[in-house]
């Protein structure tokens, strides 16, 4: 039982991270939380979806749902946040980022209907058992492919060009730029990344849980903002650690307590996190420089 | 050969006037100081130069191009590199890739090359490791090169964001009180390491600085200012008995 649970949350987990993934390094970068991320993960599901439906090999849909988010997310960039910045306060951008997600939820529910929509029977669903723990193949594949994309992305972090800006930006965009870092493209990398993250995230939620809607983005998104400042928000590895332990907690939470409380626990635990840990589990603390 | 030419630079920040009508004219491979009470505009005129402002009034010219309002990351390319007054290094990196960084305008591979690994990234990395380490064993950081930046020893920080404004392959180098916080024997050390890069690399250096000795001693011009004017220039000898300079700058008494 435990056991099985453990796995139920890590799945749950993975999902949650790869989403965190996409606030913490927006946050990182441009210190702007990035409302409209839950609808990039929303239209993650239904790319995916459309593609499955037109009768494309699952994987080859993830792949287009992730390209497509990608697209969608330097967009969004582009004409929501980059007009704003330097010339305004940061809530302005803030705000810019609520109606966007707006925009994009009602977009989608203007043109699918606010219903549940199911995949399709696409990947065999078979169990297997390992000892006396009952695992199903979906959750292997999800598990493996969110390892993947976490691990591609390290290695794009930590080996990349593109990475090195990524990291240099993150700790002074000014002194970047005099670096000779064109920054507007080092943010719209950061942006079409962590979009592309969040489209993993949609469509391999959409198929475990057999269900897509257009307002699905609000939830996971909350969440898995939840678990980037658990993390430490602008921590990479702490926004994996976040999401990871998020979707444990509330798995377990709802398995020895109760279902009704599912929401309820993982903001519980941001709540007592922050209390005892502002900066988070990776988080750094900051200090001031004179 | 005039490197850079500023014509008529005024800057202003919420009515108040940082910069007043400055012109000045930097030749090719000089060393030029510029000096000033605090708030006389030297770091606002930097960063003017690396276009973080955009003059309102005035013209500034690079190389004989036009280049307020062109972003930074396009200065820098062009070949102006800088340092800062409070250092700014990349604290979290090591000092290494603070230089690599340093690389980055220099070298062209895209986002994609790069998230593939295409030969061209590849071939680029090894070329800017190459240079990195080069860079370093010039300033002689070369056996810290693993540490992170945050650990070095003050002047080593400094001299580290040397490195790192030549790893732009810049034509002019803007020095922000290069030797701030240094000690004596530091600072001469430091003189020598500017010498030796105009010299070796064929560079231009601005540097604004506080220290009279240092700048006296190494800069072949000198620019006063005062309130956003320009108050004098002209040789350290020239400067040094300007009444005007003496009056303002180094006190009535002096």
């Amino acid at each position: 039982m435990f056991w099985e649970q453990l796995i139920n949350g890590l799945t749950l987990g993975s999902s949650y991270a790869l989403i965190a993934l996409g606030y913490t390094m927006v946050y990182g970068i441009v210190q702007l939380i990035n409302f409209a991320h839950g609808e990039i993960y929303m239209f993650g599901a239904f790319a995916g979806l459309f593609l499955v439906l037109s009768g494309v090999n699952v994987f080859i849909a993830l792949l287009g749902a992730m390209v497509f988010c990608m697209l969608l997310g330097m967009l969004v960039e582009r004409i929501a946040y980059r007009p704003l910045r330097g010339k305004s306060s940061r809530l302005s951008a803030l705000i810019s980022a609520i109606g966007v997600s707006i925009f994009l939820s009602t977009l989608m529910a203007l043109y699918r209907g606010t219903n549940t929509t199911r995949y399709p029977e696409i990947i065999g669903n078979s169990t297997f058992s390992v000892g006396s723990i009952q695992i199903s193949s979906l959750q292997v594949i999800i598990l493996l492919v969110s390892a993947l994309l976490m691990v591609g992305l390290q290695l794009l972090i930590q080996k990349t060009r593109i990475g090195k800006a990524m990291r240099a930006c993150s700790q002074d965009l000014e002194a970047s730029s005099l670096m000779g870092i064109n920054v507007n493209r080092v943010i719209s990398a950061t942006f079409a990344i962590g979009s592309a993250l969040a489209a993993a995230g949609g469509m391999m939620v959409g198929i475990y849980y057999n269900a897509v809607w257009p307002y699905m983005g609000t939830m996971a998104g909350l969440k898995a903002f939840a678990a980037a400042v658990l993390g430490g928000i602008g921590s990479v590895p702490g926004a994996m650690i976040g999401g990871l332990s998020l979707g444990v907690m509330e798995i377990m939470g709802v398995a020895y307590l109760s279902s009704s409380y599912k929401d309820a626990i993982a903001f519980a635990i941001l709540i007592l996190v922050l209390f005892i840990r502002p900066q988070g589990i990776m988080g750094q603390k900051i200090s001031k420089k004179v | 050969m005039i490197i850079l030419e500023m014509d008529k630079i005024s800057q202003e920040f919420g009515g108040l006037r940082a910069l007043d009508n400055v012109s000045l004219k930097i030749n090719e491979q000089e060393i030029f100081g510029i000096i000033g009470p605090n708030g006389a505009g030297k770091t606002t005129l930097f960063n003017i130069i690396t276009g973080i402002y955009v003059p309102i009034e005035g013209d500034l010219l690079f190389k004989g191009q036009r280049i307020n309002g062109t972003a930074p990351y396009d200065i820098a390319r062009m070949g102006i590199a800088r340092t800062f007054q409070n250092i700014r290094l990349f604290d979290k990196l090591s000092v290494l890739d603070n230089v690599r960084i340093g690389c980055h305008g220099v070298t062209h591979s895209g986002f994609w090359a790069s998230v593939l690994g295409l030969p061209i990234s590849r071939k680029e990395e090894v070329f800017i490791l190459d240079r990195a380490e080069k860079l370093l064993q010039l300033i002689g950081l070369y056996e810290k090169r693993y540490e992170y930046a945050n650990n070095l020893a003050y002047g080593e920080q400094r001299r580290l964001e040397i490195a790192r404004a030549l790893a732009l392959e810049p034509s002019l180098v803007l020095l922000d009180e290069p030797g701030a916080g240094m000690n004596p024997q530091e600072k001469e050390e430091l003189m020598k390491l500017i010498r030796q890069i105009r010299d070796d690399l064929h560079l231009t250096i601005v540097l604004v600085e506080h220290d009279m000795n240092l700048v006296m001693n190494i800069c072949e011009r000198i620019a006063v200012l005062n309130y956003g004017r320009k108050i004098a220039d002209g040789t350290p000898a020239k400067v040094k008995n300007d009444p005007q300079v003496i009056q303002s700058y180094l006190g009535a008494g002096a």
